[in-house]
C-alpha cells in the first residue's frame, strides 16, 4: 500500500465546528511521504485546529466532520483506541510553548520512555538506552546525568528538544510541529529549525510546519499551504508562493515583511482584522480587506482550483503574475534571511 | 531541606505560643472562674480563698509566665473542676473523637475525591451537574441542621438508628455521616475543579499526542498534577481530627473532645479548656507542616523553589 499511495495523510472536506460556530470550513489536503509542508496564516485561521482535528484531539465540544485518511484508513470517527495507535505511532505533534507542553511533576527520562513503551514495547534498561539515545539525537548534552531531571530544570528551547526527542520516540511517520520557534529567542529558533532539517534528513519522516514565519517556513518546507478564516486559499511550493504570490492575501503577508535591503520604506499591513467565525462576511471571507476586490467577492466564495502552473487557488481576481525572477530571488532571500 | 524544616518548625511553635497566649488572655477577660465555680451566694473569703489557691490573685503576668514556664515542663495544669490532670482528662476523650473523625475522614476522602474527579471528567453531563448541585448543599447545610435532619429521618420516622449515645458502634453512624457531609462537598468541588484546570493544560494534550490511553493520561499525567491542591484541603481536614466537632458531639451526646470543651468553657476551668487548644492547635500546625513536605514531595518545582 505504502509503495501504491505516496500521500501519507489526506484530509477530504474536514470540518469542524466549535459550539455551532464553524472555524473550519472544509479543508482538502494531502501530505505525501517525506515531503515538508508548511502551513502559514495569521493566528486563529486555523492551522492548528486542523491538525488536531485530525488527531482527535480537540475538546468534546468540538464537531469534526469530513475525512481524514492516514494511509487510506479513516481516522474521522475513529474508535479512540485507532486514534491512540496513530498519535505518536503515524503522526506525532509538537507544540507551540514547550515549557508548559512537558507535565511539570514528572521527570523527562519517563516521559520519553512512556513513549517508547507505547509505540515500541522497549522497558527497563532498553528503554533507558533508547531514550539516551534520542536526548543525544535532539543535542541534549550530558544527557545520562540530566535523564532524571524535571522539564522546569531545562531552558525553552531544550524542552522543545525534548519533545522532539518524545515525538521521535514513536518513529512516526509525520511530525506536525505546531508553531514550535514562537515562544523562544531568534537563535534558539534558528538552532530548532536546524535540527528539524537534520532529522528530516536522518529519519525520512514527513514534517507539518504551522507557523506565521515565512521566513522559517522558506527555511523547512518545500510545499506551502496558506490558510485564512477556516480555509485554504492558495497552495504551492515555497518557490511559487514567494516568487509569485497570486493571492491577495499571501502577497499581503509578504508585503507586511520588512526588507534586510533596498530603500526602508514603510511596510505595507494588511487593513482590518481576521474576521469573527461567528459573523464571516458573505462571500469571499477575505474581500473586505482586499485591495483587489470586486462586488463578486462579497457574494460567492471562489473555490480552491488548480491553476496551470500547479498550485491552487482560491480567488476570482488574483495578483497578476508580473513579478520578475529578480523579485524571486530577493523573496526567498528575505525570506531566508527574516 | 533541613533548613527548611527548621524554618517551618520555628514557625510553628511561634504559632501554637500565639494561639496558647490568646486563649490565655481571653479567658482570663472574659469572666472570673471563681464566681462560676463557688456560684453567686458564697461569702467573699471563700471567693478570696479559691483565688489564692489558683493563683489567680496574681497579676495577669505573672499568672501568664508561671503557665508558660509549667507548659514547657509538660504540666498542663489541674482542672478546676475534677481537680484531675487536665491533659489527662482531655486524653481520656480523644479515643471517642476519632472514633467519629476518622471513619468521617475516610468517608470524605472515598466519596468526595473520586465524585469531584469524576464530574471532571464527564463536565456538563447530568452526573457532574447532579455531583455540583449534592457538594453546595451538602457545605452549604449547617451541620447541626444536616444532623437533625437526619435524627428526624434514621431515628424518629424510620426508627433503625439512634439518636444519641456512645453504646455500639451503631450510636456512631448517624454522627459520623453528619460529619463527614460538609467534607465531602468541600473535597468534592475542589478536586473537581483541580481536575478541570488541570486538564486543560498542554501537557495534558501532549500525553494524548503521545498515543497515550485516555485511562493513563489521567492516572499517570492528571491526577498527580491535580493531587496539590485536593492535599491542602485534605491536610487541613487531618488537622482538625482531634478537634472533633463540637456540634456534632453536641447533637448526638457523643462524649469527645469537642463536647469537653464546651463544658469546660461555660465552667471556666481554664486549665482544661487551655490544654484542649493548645493540642488543637499543635494538630493543625503538624498537618500544615507535613502538608507543606507534602507539596515539596508532589510538586519538584516547589522542591527546588524551597530550597533558594
Amino acid at each position: 500500500m505504502g509503495t501504491t499511495n505516496p500521500d501519507l495523510v489526506e484530509l477530504r472536506d474536514l470540518k469542524v465546528a466549535f459550539d455551532g460556530v464553524q472555524v473550519l470550513h472544509g479543508i482538502d489536503l494531502t501530505v505525501a511521504r517525506g515531503e515538508a509542508l508548511g502551513l502559514v496564516g495569521e493566528s486563529g485561521c486555523g492551522k492548528s485546529v486542523t491538525w488536531l482535528a485530525a488527531l482527535g484531539l480537540l475538546p468534546g465540544k468540538a464537531a469534526v466532520t469530513g475525512s481524514i485518511r492516514v494511509d487510506g484508513r479513516q481516522l474521522c470517527g475513529a474508535e479512540r483506541s485507532d486514534l491512540e495507535e496513530v498519535r505518536g505511532g503515524r503522526i506525532a505533534m509538537i507544540f507551540q510553548d514547550p515549557s508548559s507542553s512537558l507535565n511539570p511533576v514528572l521527570r523527562i527520562g519517563r516521559q520519553i520512555v512512556e513513549a517508547l513503551q507505547i509505540h515500541r514495547g522497549l522497558r527497563g534498561q532498553a528503554a533507558r538506552t533508547e531514550a539516551l539515545r534520542l536526548l543525544d539525537m535532539v543535542g541534549i548534552p550530558d544527557a545520562p546525568r540530566r535523564f532524571d531531571l524535571y522539564p522546569h530544570e531545562f531552558s525553552g528551547g531544550q524542552c522543545q528538544r525534548l519533545m522532539i526527542a518524545m515525538a521521535l520516540a514513536g518513529e512516526p511517520d509525520l511530525l506536525v510541529a505546531d508553531e514550535p520557534t514562537t515562544a523562544l529567542d531568534a537563535t534558539i529558533q534558528a538552532q530548532i529549525l536546524d535540527l528539524l532539517n537534520a532529522l528530516r534528513a536522518e529519519t525520512g519522516m514527513a514534517l507539518v510546519f504551522i507557523s506565521h514565519d515565512l521566513g522559517a517556513v522558506s527555511q523547512v518546507c518545500e510545499r506551502v499551504c496558506v490558510m485564512y478564516a477556516g480555509r485554504i486559499v492558495e497552495e504551492g511550493s515555497v518557490a511559487q508562493l514567494f516568487s509569485q504570490p497570486r493571492h491577495p492575501y499571501t502577497r499581503g503577508l509578504f508585503d507586511a515583511i520588512p526588507r534586510i535591503d533596498g530603500p526602508r520604506d514603510r511596510l505595507i499591513p494588511i487593513p482590518g482584522t481576521v474576521p469573527n467565525p461567528k459573523h464571516l462576511p458573505a462571500g469571499c471571507s477575505f474581500s473586505p480587506r482586499c485591495p483587489y476586490a470586486v462586488d463578486a467577492c462579497g457574494s460567492t466564495y471562489p473555490s480552491l482550483e488548480f491553476q496551470g502552473d500547479g498550485r491552487r487557488l482560491a480567488c476570482m481576481r488574483p495578483v497578476p503574475a508580473v513579478t520578475t525572477s529578480g523579485e524571486a530571488k530577493r523573496r526567498i532571500h528575505e525570506g531566508l534571511m527574516a | 531541606m533541613i533548613r527548611f524544616v527548621l524554618v517551618r518548625l520555628l514557625r510553628a511553635v511561634i504559632t501554637i505560643l500565639a494561639v496558647v497566649t490568646f486563649a490565655f488572655v481571653v479567658l482570663r477577660m472574659s469572666g472570673d472562674p471563681a464566681q462560676v465555680m463557688l456560684g453567686p451566694d458564697v461569702p467573699q473569703d471563700a471567693v478570696d480563698a479559691f483565688r489564692r489557691a489558683w493563683g489567680l490573685d496574681q497579676p495577669l503576668w505573672i499568672q501568664y509566665l508561671a503557665y508558660l514556664k509549667s507548659i514547657f515542663t509538660g504540666d498542663f495544669g489541674v482542672s478546676m473542676r475534677d481537680k484531675a490532670s487536665a491533659l489527662q482528662l482531655v486524653l481520656e476523650r480523644v479515643p471517642a473523637t476519632l472514633q467519629l473523625t476518622l471513619p468521617a475522614l475516610i468517608l470524605k476522602l472515598m466519596i468526595g475525591i473520586p465524585a469531584g474527579v469524576y464530574a471532571a471528567l464527564h463536565r456538563q453531563s447530568f452526573a457532574d451537574r447532579g455531583v455540583i448541585t449534592l457538594a453546595i448543599i451538602g457545605f452549604t447545610v449547617p451541620s447541626f441542621v444536616m444532623g437533625l435532619v437526619l435524627v428526624l429521618i434514621f431515628s424518629v420516622i424510620l426508627g433503625v438508628l439512634p439518636s444519641g449515645g456512645q453504646d455500639t458502634w451503631v450510636h456512631g453512624v448517624l454522627p459520623t455521616i453528619t460529619m463527614s457531609i460538609g467534607g465531602i462537598g468541600i473535597l468534592a468541588r475542589f478536586s473537581r475543579s483541580a481536575m478541570i484546570e488541570v486538564l486543560g493544560q498542554p501537557y495534558i494534550r501532549t500525553a494524548s499526542a503521545k498515543g497515550l490511553k485516555w485511562r493513563d493520561v489521567i492516572w499517570s499525567h492528571a491526577l498527580p498534577n491535580a493531587a496539590v491542591p485536593i492535599v491542602t484541603i485534605v491536610g487541613f481536614m487531618v488537622g482538625s481530627l482531634i478537634a472533633g466537632a463540637v456540634v456534632v458531639e453536641s447533637i448526638f451526646s457523643w462524649p469527645g473532645i469537642g463536647r469537653l470543651l464546651i463544658v469546660s468553657v461555660s465552667n471556666r476551668d481554664l486549665a482544661v479548656v487551655q490544654c484542649i487548644l493548645l493540642i488543637i492547635a499543635a494538630a493543625m500546625v503538624m498537618s500544615n507542616l507535613v502538608v507543606d513536605l507534602l507539596y515539596g514531595w508532589l510538586d519538584p518545582r516547589l522542591r527546588s523553589h524551597a530550597a533558594h
